[in-house]
């Protein structure tokens, strides 16, 4: 394992370093430890941290904006079940658990054993002024193989922070304008779209 | 309902599609009274914008009447707009700041990934122009679907003609806001290359924010006509050296503002220009430049340059070196059309500013493909058209 102690002082956000020590770094300070691939992206809402927070902290808002995202429910106050939509029909699940949170400001989570997609990480909500909010996601995910494998590399795209960077683009766009923007032109179009 | 539809390099149909409906509470839906063809729309006629799709519906400049409302929109049935070609939220940071085509969340998410690559941000939302800039059908078409109607759409009195309000959706404010990034001081002499819409309407613009003198170019006869009725003095380029004459014109000094309202198909046999042609058939380049190349090398040290013109993608033997060397300040960018909507408006009104003698042509929304050729071949003579649906 490399050495985290001999890195010179970056402040580049650990999701966006090239080494592998980004990993040992994220895991040590922030994230649960549920897979070798890091990804993030931050968005600047134009809402208040408290605003933000309090919706993202009812879970089951968050299927609103997540592609792919069919439902979550809530098991307890830490503790919830996902449950996303995979080729064929069929569906991946897992359960998250809270694993960290300040109120206002910060949020993490992990995956619980026998998840069929292990994953961990962080949303934070830093107070930046008159322009609102920065939210910024930072993910930790572990890639399998086989079918769920080739879901995981859709609902990541091309680049592994395509899907971050829309799913955060939705959530300002509702908690901006109250909408999520669509270029359909009408519900049957819309319907078409989303199959 | 019927929608004029882009199906691949110079074929654009009429084409029965649904009706559109309401989807989200800003929404609203506007039945189609007056539409125009834009200098633009020709660029996705010629094929020179990526992430077009077959069946989508083109028409950026439109207006017409309110016929269903969604929860939260502040329109009323039966009133009169004229709908900004941008789509933008009013909420977001660049919407507070009026930089509206700047707009953060009129573009679907799936829709902002190629602008990010492109250009390193996603573009704002537009109709009828392309996927990368939203995919939203545009207003060719008998009715639209149109987002944020609380926020774009500016109503217009009752017993206003169409035709003296419909150029606030585009080319109006495209072209005074080409005149206000030229950062016009009084005395300044402003040369404008291209006198289509946009160019005509940043000459009136230009004058009217002070400018002493004003010097079109372009080569079609007629064009260069209606510049001189509003006070410009006229460059034909193809009869003309056209840096000679500016240098002369300018005693040597050059034009304090130079605005090129002409864009990535600049015409004319000019070297730089031929091989542009070739490299953007080829796609090794894929926009021709002639005309910025020569506005940036004529504009006086120290002078800006406005940049109205649409570009696309990348460009070769762009100057960078003459906009150092020359200290030349660069503004360009689509429109803010919200931001300048109501004292375009006002003008109007009160008879300051006359949009009317641009247009050449109408006719009615069936006859569109026609219109598309005439505008791309005839260009001296088609100056605008005007298609009017239901009529």
């Amino acid at each position: 394992m490399p050495d985290i102690a001999d890195k010179p002082h970056d402040d580049a956000p650990v999701s966006t370093w090239k080494d592998a020590t980004a990993i040992d770094m994220a895991t040590m300070k922030a994230i649960e430890d549920r897979g070798d691939s890091l990804t993030g992206w931050a968005v600047t809402i134009n809402r208040t941290a408290s605003d933000l927070y309090a919706w993202w902290r009812h879970f089951p808002n968050l299927a609103d904006v997540m592609e792919n995202v069919e439902r979550i429910d809530l098991l307890d106050d830490r503790r919830s079940h996902w449950v996303v939509k995979a080729p064929g029909g069929t569906t991946v699940e897992w359960d998250a658990i809270v694993t960290d949170e300040r109120d206002g400001e910060m949020i993490a989570w992990a995956s619980a054993e026998d998840a069929d997609i292990a994953n961990s990480g962080r949303v934070t909500f830093r107070d930046a002024g008159a322009r609102g909010t920065i939210v910024t996601a930072t993910i930790l995910y572990d890639p399998p193989a086989g079918m769920i494998g080739k879901l995981v590399a859709k609902l990541f795209q091309r680049e592994p922070n395509i899907q971050v960077r829309r799913d955060l683009a939705r959530f300002k766009q509702l908690m901006e304008t109250g909408e999520v923007a669509t270029n359909a032109m009408n519900p049957k179009q819309r319907e078409e779209q989303d199959a | 309902m019927k929608a004029l539809t882009w199906h691949g390099k110079h074929d654009v149909r009429i084409d029965n599609v649904d009706d559109p409906g309401i989807l989200n509470p800003r929404d609203a839906i506007i039945k189609v009274t007056a539409t125009a063809i834009c200098g633009s729309d020709l660029h996705l006629y010629d094929g020179y914008i990526p992430t077009m799709q077959s069946g989508d519906i083109l028409g950026h400049e439109f207006m017409g009447e309110v016929v269903e409302t969604g929860s939260a929109s502040t329109l009323k049935k039966g009133q009169k707009v004229v709908v900004p070609f941008t789509i933008a939220c009013g909420s977001c940071y660049h919407c507070g700041k009026h930089q509206y085509s700047g707009c953060e969340n009129g573009n679907p998410a799936d829709n902002q990934d190629i602008a990010r690559e492109l250009y390193g941000h996603p573009m704002s939302a537009l109709f009828g122009y392309s996927h990368m800039t939203g995919g939203y059908a545009g207003g060719q078409a008998e009715y639209v679907r149109v987002p944020f109607s609380d926020t774009g759409p500016i109503v217009i009195p009752d017993g206003v003609d169409d035709e003296k309000v419909l150029f606030l959706s585009d080319i109006l404010p495209t072209g005074w806001m080409a005149a206000e990034n030229a950062q016009i001081e009084p005395g300044d002499t402003v040369a404008v290359w291209g006198c289509g819409p946009v160019g005509l309407f940043a000459v009136q613009s230009a004058f009217l924010m002070g400018a002493e003198r004003v010097i079109a170019i372009d080569h079609f006869p007629h064009r260069l006509e209606l510049a001189r009725k509003f006070g410009a003095e006229t460059i034909n380029f193809e009869q003309t050296a056209t840096y000679d004459a500016l240098m002369q014109m300018t005693g040597g000094i050059g034009p304090d503002a130079v605005i090129d309202s002409v864009g990535l198909e600049a015409h004319g046999m000019f070297v730089d220009n031929v091989v542009d042609q070739i490299k953007a058939s080829t796609f090794l380049g894929t926009d021709r430049i002639h005309a910025i190349r020569q506005a940036i090398l004529a504009c006086r040290k120290g002078g800006r340059v406005s940049m109205p013109a649409v570009y696309g993608g990348f460009v070769d033997k762009f100057p960078l070196g003459a906009v150092m060397q020359k200290g030349l300040t660069l503004k360009t960018g689509q429109t803010h059309v919200q931001h300048y909507l109501p004292g375009l408006l006002d003008a109007i009104m009160e008879g300051k500013i006359d949009t009317t003698f641009l247009i050449s042509h109408r006719m009615p929304l069936e006859q569109a493909p026609e219109g598309y050729r005439m505008f791309h071949d005839q260009q001296n003579e088609v100056t605008k058209i005007v298609l009017k649906p239901g009529q």
